[in-house]
């Protein structure tokens, strides 16, 4: 069946059943997927521009009356699909656990202290080009259950919406060289390392502004209509 | 070609982020009201549980849907036979609450081609988002009360004794029911797509 967006750009992706995250065992369906012809249905998506960000959306550290503690980063990147272009006018949402690990999310018990200056989620639209930013902090490793002294390393969560439904991604930004990678079974559960690869932003010199804060390139690609399977499908 | 960025779950603390519901010091970009003012068509309300393997119910899942609107067209610029003549935008998003239940309230989808140029049964795309789930899980909601599902081309890729599994079961007047199992015997049917 020849599909609209290649269905082999998903081989990329974890196994839905990756049992060193322990909890995808009694959550990753286990019958066989129906492959099926992509629609209308499938190939539109929500189309959300600016309507849906306010100013400063794009800006963690001035949500509330004071500064947040912790690194001031910058974080920018291009949105764009899988035949490189880019993908304007799409929505990107981000959260992720303030400088010491620990999200302000109710049943966060991580005994990390909270911050009353970040909450730690925004968003904004790619430009004409794909391009994104954020002002944000480095957020903390943090403790998990998973298995005995488990951390996740740092990251943040990223929500793309792009030209489909099925080019919609969920993922994880992580940072260069995080010693806690090789112990990380949801950064793993990506058994392809250059997929797994694609998951670290770059630190990015030209855009650290100086004497204020660093700045990290995450690139964001997304499925393509004419997509061409590559070496590391 | 640079090849995809993989997903990576949402873990369980997406909440604050994605659903914020009043919860959180942020506002929600979306929420499970599709209803707009001037929306036509049947209102309707989709609720219902999502269980996991052993049958413990999923509080920490995340659900989205895209739709058409009654007339059949969506607010894709991409759709194009005409946008929709009201301000109906077809998505919204919601987490599960403690007890694994969600809802929408949106109105009933009008047919939409197929890839074939003929009509599908009136239908609901549907994304299962969790802690636990290393990306997203593609379902469709078809309705117990139309005669079309039976011609469903998507429908007909199904093995018979798995149709059931993907019919929101009409439970009072314009209310159905759609549980989400991740597996088991009655799991889900879910799409590669
Ligand atoms: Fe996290």
């Amino acid at each position: 069946m020849t599909l609209i967006y290649p269905v082999e750009s998903n081989a990329a992706h974890a196994p839905r059943l990756s049992p060193g995250y322990k909890s995808t065992i009694k959550r990753a369906p286990q019958k066989q997927r129906i492959l099926m012809p992509h629609t209308l249905s499938e190939t539109t998506g929500p189309v959300y521009g600016h309507e849906t960000v306010r100013p400063g959306d794009h800006d963690l550290t001035t949500m509330h009356a004071g500064e947040p503690l912790g690194e001031r980063i910058i974080v920018h990147g291009t949105v764009m699909d899988e035949d490189g272009r880019g993908v304007p006018n799409t929505l990107v949402e981000l959260w992720q656990a303030n400088a010491c690990g620990r999200y302000v999310h109710v049943w966060d018990q991580h005994p990390a202290p909270l911050d009353p200056n970040f909450t730690g989620a925004g968003r904004t639209v790619t430009d004409a080009a794909g391009n994104y930013k954020f002002v944000t902090i480095k957020p903390g490793a943090y403790p998990w259950g998973n298995h005995h002294n488990a951390w996740r390393p740092a990251h943040i969560h990223f929500s793309v919406f792009g030209h489909s439904f099925v080019s919609r991604l969920v993922t994880q930004m992580y940072f260069p060289n995080d010693p806690l990678f090789p112990f990380d079974p949801i950064f793993n559960s990506v058994t392809d390392e250059k997929a797994r690869l694609r998951m670290v932003s770059d630190f990015d010199l030209d855009v650290t502004e100086p004497g204020w804060a660093l700045a990290y390139r995450f690139n964001i690609v997304l499925r393509g209509r004419n997509a061409t399977p590559t070496e590391n499908h | 070609m640079p090849g995809i960025t993989p997903s990576q779950t949402v873990g369980p603390f997406y909440a604050y982020g994605l659903t914020p519901n009043g919860e959180y010091a942020w506002n929600d970009a979306f929420t499970n009201n599709l209803l707009t003012p001037d929306v036509t068509g049947d209102k309707i309300r989709i609720e219902g549980v999502i269980y996991d393997g052993d049958g413990k119910v999923v509080p920490d899942a995340v659900l989205e849907i895209w739709q058409a609107d009654a007339q059949g067209r969506f607010a894709d610029p991409q759709d194009t036979r005409g946008l929709p003549n009201s301000s109906f935008r077809g998505f919204g998003r919601s987490g599960t609450t403690d007890a694994g239940e969600y809802s929408f309230d949106t109105v009933k989808p009008g047919a939409v081609p197929g890839h074939d140029g003929k009509p599908q049964a009136p239908h609901i795309v549907m994304a299962v988002f969790g802690r636990g789930m290393t990306m997203q899980s593609m379902t469709r909601i078809y309705f117990e009360d139309e005669a079309a599902n039976a011609s469903d081309a998507v429908m007909n890729l199904v093995p018979a004794d798995r149709r059931a599994t993907i019919i929101a079961k009409k439970t009072a007047p314009g209310v159905y029911r759609f549980d989400i199992h991740l597996q088991g015997d009655n799991e889900t049917v879910f799409f590669d797509v």
